[in-house]
């Protein structure tokens, strides 16, 4: 095996035991019962997983996001979706292969789906530019979800990226706009929305295909404003510091379905995605389709409403300074707050 | 002018009497995730700039006739005439950075800005400890500006226009976006819209502000939103780009102008220059993400120095806000 996280290693030597064991019982044949010895392994390597995942970091998490084995779009989208006919082109520039989008079926519905796509080797990285999108990318996007609002088909994103890209032709054409433009417009647009980070949720990448009626995240992707590196770098004035920046910036699901910025964990069958695309498809297949009803339920002017009234929560503030009564008042109540459960380090919003 | 990135001398102010800040503007790193790595010696919106005064302590330690060297043209101005200057080099045209309440001062009309939300304040809501912790962050910035936020947000009056104006102040945590930022603007863009106003937003920006986390990302989403419906209702909403303006600002509300303005040699993109030479490899080419530069590539409507700002900020008003019959006039 070569694709392997240091913390996936125990489970890879028990594999390659098992492997071992079930290549040879044939040549050992003393009598000794291997049948029992495979089975042993095998709960093993089951017991294994399950420590391990059931503890990860949030780094962790991030590697598990960055997987080079992790499924990306277009595996899902030859698993939990069907027919998928992919469509090319902004209409303004270029094909930006690193997002993908076309019609699909999810069942037996209709929709438009899109997302971004990274590469499997480095030949398809290059087509893909690691999955960093252009603005083209942004504004391909923008296109077929325009075409889905026109004949009344469902969007379904799918979001896997380090971010959008840094680069010298990406600024002359104005990625910033295009992304800009998409939070715009995505706002507006009258067809059931459903977004879901199913790696990498790179920043404004990441958000330029995310304004959407719900935001689903799967179990090992992480969605941040930064990259964990690039907060080391910035706040600790090193990269190395990047673990610490992942457990700072809240970014792994359970932090972000905690803090409500996300409306669902997707779960992934144990050891992650990458360990049972079948099984991960089908489960995001489902929650697909049990949001999509209940998005299909809405007439289209409740659902705009509260897909505005989604992202208008979001934030954290406080109208005015709390005078110094309030102030101790606050902290006798984080006191014993923090005192019962260490996780309620959230203020109320002032909204 | 060197304008393949920071410009030329980094400025160091002899006294604190500006508010400029220290580094050349156009080396801010902005937030937005690079595909590789940042640098490792970033220019943030977190660095420490210079410390700032707010005019009136400035009246009241400083004696007159300190002045200020031009970071371009290297020309001493008199800080007073450079303050009646709106901070522009009267010899070369630098625009140095202004405060935000400045900006307000020399564009509406005397007393009739009515601010919004003066006392909003952000939180720590991630609890975020590091190598800098995010409350402490906020208490040495709420001293050293005397602003409560990076943003300031109202109603006023900009010649005969009644107008919802945001202006941003890069003296403010490098001018990022967190929930406050978000937050006052959309309520500035949804009040405008409910009152039938146009909105002026005059930003400048390293970017999202990551203590905040993904809570600061959802204001680039936020603000859009509240625009969308304000450009529905078909009121006119100008942005303008003031150095620097970068990252998450650049890639929501600043974009999305029904007119995009800048000032002259405003560096503004979505990635920072030093990220963009790292991930590529390349060159960066001559002027790139200045005002001028994307004027050539498509991005800016105009550029307009901050003396002629006001102006022409209600000529465009006059010629979107007053209502024209298109259909009675063809008779045969
Ligand atoms: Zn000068």
């Amino acid at each position: 095996m070569k694709h392997q996280l240091d913390f996936e290693k125990p489970i890879i030597e028990l594999q390659g035991k098992l492997d071992d064991l079930r290549k040879h019982p044939e040549t050992h044949s003393m009598g000794v019962n291997f049948e029992e010895e495979i089975k042993l392994i095998e709960a093993k390597i089951e017991e294994t997983r399950r420590q391990i995942f059931s503890n990860l970091t949030p780094w962790q998490r991030v590697q598990l996001a960055r997987h080079p084995k992790r499924p990306y779009t277009l595996d899902y989208l030859r698993t939990a979706f069907t027919d998928f006919e992919e469509l090319h082109g902004d209409r303004l520039f270029a094909e930006d292969r690193a997002i993908v989008g076309g019609f699909a079926k999810l069942g037996d519905q209709r929709v438009v789906v899109l997302g971004t796509q990274k590469g499997r080797d480095t030949k398809e990285n290059i087509l893909r530019n690691f999955g960093s999108a252009h603005p083209e990318g942004y504004r391909k996007a923008l296109r077929l979800m325009r075409l889905a609002d026109k004949f009344g088909l469902p969007i379904i994103t799918l979001i896997d990226t380090a971010g959008a890209y840094p680069g010298i032709g990406a600024e002359e054409r104005h990625i910033a706009e295009a992304i800009a433009v998409n939070l715009r417009e995505m706002t507006l647009l009258d067809v059931p929305i459903i977004a879901t980070v199913i790696g990498e949720g790179g920043s404004g990448g990441a958000l330029g295909i995310g304004v959407a009626d719900r935001v689903l995240i799967m179990e090992n992707a992480y969605y941040s404003v930064i990259s964990p590196e690039g907060c080391a770098a910035i706040l600790w004035k090193e990269r190395s510091a990047a673990s610490k920046a992942a457990q700072a910036l809240k970014i792994t699901a359970k932090d972000l379905l905690h803090l409500k910025l996300v409306d669902e964990i997707v779960t992934e069958p144990l050891g992650g995605a990458h360990n049972d695309l079948t099984a991960a498809a089908a489960t995001l297949k489902q929650h697909l389709l049990k949001h999509l009803g209940e998005l299909q339920a809405l007439p289209a002017a409740e659902r705009l409403k509260q897909r505005y009234a989604k992202f208008r929560a979001h934030g954290h503030f406080l109208e005015r300074a709390p005078t110094p009564g309030e102030q101790a008042e606050t902290a006798r109540k984080s006191a014993r707050k923090s005192a019962a459960k260490s996780a309620a380090a959230i203020p109320a919003t002032a909204a | 002018m060197n304008l393949a990135g920071p410009m030329p001398t980094p400025y160091i102010p002899a006294m604190a009497t500006t508010i400029f800040t220290k580094k050349p503007p156009g080396v801010t790193d902005p937030t937005e995730p690079a595909l590789n790595s940042p640098p490792t010696e970033l220019q943030t919106a977190f660095v420490k700039k210079p410390k700032l005064t707010g005019s009136k302590k400035k009246k009241r330690d400083i004696p007159e006739g300190l002045w200020t060297k031009c970071p371009k043209c290297e020309t001493m101005l008199f800080d007073k005439e450079l303050d009646a200057n709106l901070k522009v080099c009267d010899k070369c045209a630098h625009h140095f950075s202004i405060g935000a309440r400045e900006r307000i001062h020399s564009l509406v009309e005397t007393c009739s800005f009515e601010e919004m939300d003066a006392q909003m304040i952000s939180v720590d809501v991630l609890g975020f400890t590091g190598a800098a912790s995010y409350k402490d962050k906020l208490a040495s910035n709420w001293k050293k500006t005397n602003l409560k936020d990076a943003v300031i947000t109202g109603i006023g009056k900009i010649g005969p226009h009644r107008a919802g104006l945001g202006v941003m102040d890069f003296s403010f945590l490098g001018g990022s976006m967190g929930s406050v930022v978000g937050e006052k603007l959309v309520r500035l863009i949804e009040r405008s819209t409910e009152k039938n106003l146009p909105i002026i937003i005059i930003s400048t920006s390293g970017g999202a502000r990551m203590y905040e986390g993904m809570f600061s990302l959802m204001q680039m989403a936020k603000t859009c939103a509240a625009l969308a419906y304000h450009a529905r209702a078909r009121l006119p909403y100008i942005s303008v780009l003031t150095n620097p303006d970068y990252a998450g600002v650049m890639a929501s509300y600043a974009s999305v102008g029904d007119l995009i303005l800048a000032e002259p040699g405003a560096f503004i993109g979505f990635a920072g220059p030093r990220v963009i030479k790292d991930t590529t490899q390349a060159d960066l080419p001559p002027g790139f993400q200045t005002a001028e530069f994307l004027l050539d590539h498509g991005l800016i409507d105009a550029i307009v120095p901050r003396k002629e700002m006001k102006a022409r900020l209600i000529g465009y008003l006059d010629f979107l806000t007053v209502r024209q019959n298109n259909s009675a006039a063809a008779t045969a």
